[in-house]
Formats: C-alpha cells, sequence, structure tokens
C-alpha cells in the first residue's frame, strides 16, 4: 500500500495564510472527500499539492511515499502518479484533445521511446467509451468552446488516460447537472482500484451520493476540523457549516 | 523538349545543362543575356539595372523602413551562382519532397533548373501552363510579357524589385486557363547551395475565369551556415471568379538575407488566399500588396513566423481596396524566442469609390523570452463610405494558467511551450482548409522546435 501524505501544511497566497496547520493521509484504495463552505480553503490545498506556483507552502510537507512532492516540479509530481482535476480547466486554443494527451502519455515514456500510436488510440478509444465521448472529442481544441459538462469528462478522461496512484477532484462536480454528474461519477468509479487513491473535493453532499467515500473531512477555515464515515456528509448536509463552525473540535479563528 | 512531345505522366525531365564557372558579383551589372531572350526581357533587365543604380538605399529613417536593420542590406559580396556540385545537386533532388499529392513539380537551385515533374496529360491538353519562366518566355511570350512584373513595389522595396528584374532567370510561369480546377497543388523548390550566392526567385501565376489552383513554394538552404541573399517575386492574378491559393514555406538557413515582393491581383468575383510560413533568414522582409480590383473580390492575407536567436521577420502589407463590395481579411501570427525581432507595418487602404468594403487586420504575437521584441504598426486610409474595417495588433506571453494546466499532466515545460505555441499559430493553417499543406506546415514548425529542444538539451 502507497500513501500520500499531507503533514501540517501550511499555504500561503500572498501575505495571507489559507491554509493552517492540515494534516491527512491518503492511501492507494481509499476514496476521501474534503467538504468544506466557500473561501475554505478547499482549492487551495488541492493547488498547493499539485504545484501551483503562486500558491507558497510556509510549512509542514507532502509526501507520496516517503518522497517530497514540494521538491518537485509539477510536471515531475505529475509522472511520480499525482492528478488534479481541475475546477475551471484551462483553454488550450489550437491543442487537440488527441495532441495534449499524447504528449501526456510521451512524457512518462522512457527517455528516447517513442509512444505506440495504435496502442495509445486504442486505449484512448476504450476510455472514451466508458466515460460515453463521443470520437470527434478528439480533434477538438484542449476545453475550448466546451460545456461544463464536457470540461469535466475531458478532465476524467485525462485521469482515466494517465492512471494516476492519487488523483484529486477539485469541486468536479460544479456546474453539472444530475445527468452529467452521473456520468462524471460512473467513470471515477470505474477508475477506482486498489492502486488508486482518490481526494474529492465537493462543497455539496451530492456529489457523494454517487462517488461514495471511505472517510469524510470537514475543512473550515483552512483546517479540517471533523472527519468520519459517509454519514458525516449527510448530516452536513442536513444541519449546515454553521452546525460544525458550533461545533468544532477545537477553536476555530476568524 | 517541349510540353506536346508524348511524355507519360511523372516523367521527370532535367535540364542540368553544364554551366561554365562564373563569379559575377550582383552588382557589377545585370544578369547575361542568353540567345533566346525576346529583346523586351533583355530591355527591360536594362531598365531593371539602371533602376536600381539610381534608386537610393533604404534607410530608417524611411516610413517603409523603419524599426528594419537595413545595415544587412550590404550586397557587395553576393554573387550569381553555378550549378551546384554533384553531391549537392543529389541531396537537393532527394530533399525536393515536401507534400504527399501534387500537380507537378519545378526544382531550382541557385536559381539553375534541375529537374521537373511535368502535369498530367489531362491537364496539360485542357491547356494548363507549368514551365520555367525561360522556357516561358519564348514558347508563351505573349502571355507572360503581358503579365510579367505589371505590378509596383508600393511598400518600400522598389529598388530590390528592380534588382530582380535586373537579375531573374530562374522561377515559375503558372497559368490555368479559364474554367480549368488543379486538384493537387503545384510545388516549386528553390534551394541555395554555395557560399556568398544570390537567387532572384521567380513566381508569375495567371488563373483566368473560374479557374481553381493551388501553388506552394518552397525555399532551402543546401547547408547550415553558408551566406546567401534571396530576392523573390511573385505576382498572384486571379482572374473573374477564380480561387488561387498560394502558399509559401520559407527555410532558408539562418545566414541567408532574404526578400520576398508580392503583388496579388483579385479581379470581380474572385478569391486569393495566400499564407506564408517564415521560419529562416537572418533578416527576411516580406512585402504583400493585395489589391482587390474588381466588385466581389476576396483576398486572405496569412503569415506565420517562428523567430529565434537574433532573427528578425519584417513584414509590410496593404490591402488596396479599389472597388465596392471588396473583402480582406489579415491575420498574421509570430511567436518571438530569444533576442529576435518582428516588425508588422500593414495598411488597409479603401479607395474613394470602394463602397461596402469590409476589411480586417489582425496580428498577435506571442513573446517567449524578455528579450524578444515586436513591433506593430498598423493603420488604414478610408475615402470611402459604408465600409466595415478593423485592425489590431496585440502582444502577449504564455498564459501562466495553460502552462500550469499542461505541467500537472506531466508534460515539461519545453514541450508545454511548444504545445501552446503550435496551438496559437494553428489559427492561421485552419484557414487554408487544406489538410495536406496544413500537416506540412505543421511539420515544418514542430521540425524547428525539434532543434531548440535538441540545443536546450546540451546546454542543459
Amino acid at each position: 500500500m502507497q500513501q500520500l501524505e499531507i503533514n501540517n501544511l501550511r499555504v500561503a497566497i500572498g501575505e495571507s495564510e489559507i491554509i493552517r496547520d492540515l494534516s491527512l493521509t491518503v492511501r492507494t484504495g481509499e476514496v476521501h472527500a474534503i467538504m468544506g463552505p466557500n473561501g475554505s480553503g478547499k482549492s487551495t490545498l488541492a493547488k498547493a499539492i499539485a504545484g501551483q506556483p503562486d500558491y507558497r507552502v510556509t510549512g509542514g510537507g507532502v509526501l507520496m511515499d516517503g518522497e517530497n512532492l514540494l521538491e518537485l516540479g509539477p510536471d515531475e509530481r505529475a509522472r511520480r502518479g499525482l492528478f488534479l482535476a481541475f475546477q475551471y480547466p484551462s483553454e488550450i486554443p489550437g491543442v487537440t484533445i488527441a495532441d495534449f494527451l499524447r504528449a501526456a502519455a510521451q512524457s512518462r515514456s522512457p527517455e528516447g521511446e517513442e509512444l505506440e500510436a495504435t496502442d495509445y488510440y486504442a486505449k484512448l478509444y476504450e476510455k472514451m467509451d466508458l466515460l460515453d465521448i463521443d470520437r470527434s472529442f478528439t480533434s477538438r481544441s484542449v476545453n475550448e468552446g466546451f460545456s461544463g459538462g464536457e470540461k469535466k469528462r475531458s478532465e476524467i478522461l485525462q485521469m482515466a488516460m494517465l492512471e494516476p496512484r492519487f488523483a484529486i477532484l477539485d469541486e468536479t462536480d460544479s456546474g453539472l447537472d444530475i445527468d452529467a454528474l452521473k456520468i462524471v461519477a460512473h467513470g471515477v468509479n470505474s477508475l477506482r482500484s486498489p492502486n488508486l487513491g482518490v481526494l474529492v473535493i465537493t462543497h455539496y453532499q451530492r456529489l457523494l451520493n454517487y462517488i461514495i467515500p471511505d472517510f469524510v473531512h470537514v475543512m473550515v477555515q483552512g483546517r479540517i476540523v471533523r472527519s468520519g464515515d459517509k454519514e458525516l456528509a449527510l448530516e452536513l448536509e442536513e444541519k449546515g457549516y454553521d452546525w460544525i463552525r458550533d461545533h468544532a473540535e477545537e477553536p476555530v479563528l476568524v | 523538349m517541349s510540353d506536346n512531345t508524348a511524355v507519360l505522366e511523372h516523367v521527370k525531365e532535367s535540364e542540368a545543362s553544364e554551366a561554365q564557372p562564373t563569379t559575377r558579383t550582383i552588382l557589377s551589372g545585370p544578369a547575361e543575356d542568353t540567345p533566346d531572350q525576346p529583346t523586351w526581357f533583355r530591355q527591360q533587365r536594362e531598365q531593371g539595372w539602371q533602376d536600381f543604380s539610381l534608386l537610393p538605399n533604404p534607410t530608417r529613417k524611411d516610413q517603409p523602413w523603419r524599426f528594419s536593420n537595413v545595415d544587412v542590406l550590404n550586397l557587395a559580396s553576393y554573387q550569381s551562382g553555378n550549378l551546384p556540385s554533384d553531391h549537392d545537386r543529389a541531396q537537393i533532388l532527394e530533399q525536393s519532397v515536401a507534400l504527399d499529392g501534387k500537380s507537378g513539380r519545378l526544382i531550382f537551385a541557385n536559381d539553375h533548373f534541375l529537374e521537373r515533374d511535368v502535369l498530367p496529360e489531362s491537364l496539360r491538353k485542357s491547356g494548363v501552363i507549368f514551365q520555367p519562366l525561360e522556357r516561358a518566355l519564348t514558347e508563351h511570350e505573349g502571355l507572360v510579357r503581358r503579365y510579367f512584373m505589371t505590378q509596383p513595389a508600393a511598400l518600400g522595396s522598389a529598388k530590390f524589385a528592380a534588382l530582380h528584374r535586373a537579375h531573374v532567370r530562374a522561377g515559375a510561369f503558372v497559368y490555368v486557363p479559364r474554367g480549368v480546377e488543379l486538384d493537387l497543388p503545384i510545388e516549386i523548390f528553390h534551394w541555395l547551395a554555395d557560399e556568398n550566392v544570390a537567387v532572384f526567385p521567380h513566381l508569375l501565376l495567371v488563373a483566368d475565369e473560374t479557374s481553381k489552383v493551388t501553388v506552394i513554394e518552397h525555399f532551402r538552404s543546401v547547408e547550415k551556415t553558408r551566406h546567401g541573399f534571396a530576392c523573390g517575386v511573385n505576382d498572384l492574378i486571379a482572374g473573374h471568379g477564380a480561387t488561387v491559393k498560394y502558399v509559401c514555406t520559407q527555410r532558408w538557413n539562418e545566414n541567408v538575407v532574404a526578400l520576398q515582393i508580392n503583388a496579388t491581383t483579385v479581379e470581380r468575383d474572385a478569391s486569393a488566399m495566400s499564407l506564408n510560413l517564415h521560419l529562416g533568414g537572418a533578416y527576411s522582409r516580406f512585402e504583400s500588396l493585395s489589391r482587390l480590383v474588381g466588385e466581389g473580390a476576396r483576398s486572405d492575407l496569412l503569415a506565420l513566423s517562428v523567430a529565434h536567436h537574433k532573427q528578425e521577420f519584417d513584414a509590410r502589407t496593404l490591402q488596396d481596396h479599389r472597388s465596392p463590395h471588396t473583402t480582406s481579411d489579415l491575420l498574421y501570427k509570430n511567436a518571438l524566442s530569444d533576442r529576435s525581432r518582428t516588425i508588422f507595418g500593414g495598411l488597409i487602404r479603401v479607395e474613394r469609390h470602394a463602397h461596402f468594403t469590409d476589411a480586417y487586420q489582425k496580428v498577435r504575437n506571442l513573446l517567449l523570452s524578455d528579450d524578444a521584441e515586436a513591433n506593430s504598426m498598423p493603420g488604414l486610409e478610408i475615402l470611402a463610405d459604408n465600409v466595415k474595417c478593423s485592425h489590431g495588433a496585440t502582444s502577449g506571453q504564455v498564459d501562466e494558467e495553460e502552462m500550469f494546466y499542461l505541467l500537472s499532466r506531466g508534460i515539461p515545460e519545453i514541450i508545454a511551450k511548444q504545445l501552446i505555441v503550435a496551438g496559437f499559430l494553428d489559427e492561421v493553417i485552419g484557414r487554408l482548409s487544406n489538410s495536406l499543406i496544413g500537416q506540412h506546415l505543421r511539420d515544418l514548425i514542430a521540425d524547428k522546435f525539434r532543434l531548440d529542444a535538441t540545443r536546450a538539451a546540451i546546454a542543459a
């Protein structure tokens, strides 16, 4: 078993500290959900782990199988097996999904070894069928003119192709109608395996009806204030985030 | 040899005659006459030389040369070239391959005709002419004379157009008669082979009423470091209702100084599209004059430059609307690395009677280095009413969010940059709507990046 270990992490944007002493361990085979109100630092956590240069780590560590990820560039982290599904994926004009994914796959091949095109396309089409994605999708520019649902399906398609060991899904449910949500959740569920650890970040409990988590953590003001099983999500849905604020295990600073 | 002889399709002709070695510099006088040249051609050659001698050298103070590095235009060391060595010739013939499908092909090196693939018999029978200029001068004298360099070099290079007139000998004449359509492109290769050689590539393309043709020219160097000078002229004439596409891939080596002077004339309801891909040269200037002379005429002006090291690409354009209901659309994109420079000076001019004109001009610069420099001088001169015109030039850097997105997929920074740049340029290639040529252009751009990637790897 492998693990993604977040130890006493502190992250700042500019001068303001967003993540304040956060610790969490995700093992392969597990699905963790982080829930929290707007501004609690959920997305900051995701981007800091992935290596977004605007997010400054001021303390603590992130280890993947004992290796300090914070010393690696974002591309190296990804090649080690980390994946971030973006809440707002960037548009890359003029770069097709096929070329983009091929470059990503190529970057994981040993030095000097060309990716086998036939194998690559066979795998791509298999994953696209799984996510109910039309073949013409591959010749479109990355995220350009995509609907909300298409963007999220594209993120999950990338995850399926790149076969990470740890995946962080940042508000993958935002902007999706129920049908699109089901398709995306189905895609994620089909990728669940003993070799993959998943961290699902969401504002709403709804997604967790379709991607059933093993653990649920509630995040408020940059730290995890409560952890539990999937029942915690339901309780939270019922009682609202104020309930957590009122019953935080330790005092929450404003 | 004549096109009327029974030549099988795909037959190759070669006219690599034994040329006597000459080392005349191009500033010592016009090119020597050959016996079969018509008198008018010899006269205009003399005239070209006189004009060249009288016209002043450009300076940066001249508006059409603003920002240009005119110092590179010292032409004293350049000379006319000899037929390349057997070794170089073999290499040139082997490498004069670009597209999978073509209607015909001409290959020149050092301004000497090397070889050609003649057009299929069906096209020859329908009257399509595709010949080396020298031969067309005798076999189709009337047609050539009617169109040969009739447009003024209005964008600053009158002196160099005159030099071209004085020295021109290699190039192609293409004539497509009324109603004839060519499905596959015509290809023309011009190579520079030896040190300090000057070439004067010429293309005269006349597409008669409602005909359709695509021509692609390739400018290449045999070797990576030899100095050279290229001074080309191409005249494109799209007759009533004709559709002309012209593509040029400029890949001279990076010690070559290049000038290319284009004039496109678009007649009633005709449409002309040109795409120039600029990759090579130390200094490469491109002047493009598009004249919309008949109602309903349309001209698309497309260009791409990928500049690195200390390369300089200098583009000057004029979209000249001379009739009502005409459309022109210019899209130029430059990607600049290292200490490279680009210059764009472009004018849309709508003449007094050219009402209901649509004219667009868009220049986009992607700066990949803090030391790169993009200069843009867009301009409008509108004398008519009821016109829709827009122009704009922008410069930007790689978007950091886009970059992070690619990195987060494991793509190394250098490859991510290549993808973003290729994507940035792809809009222009897409406008061509020709997958065969489009793929070739993408490959050439990727090749240039590969060289840079190798360089980066060695440096690391």
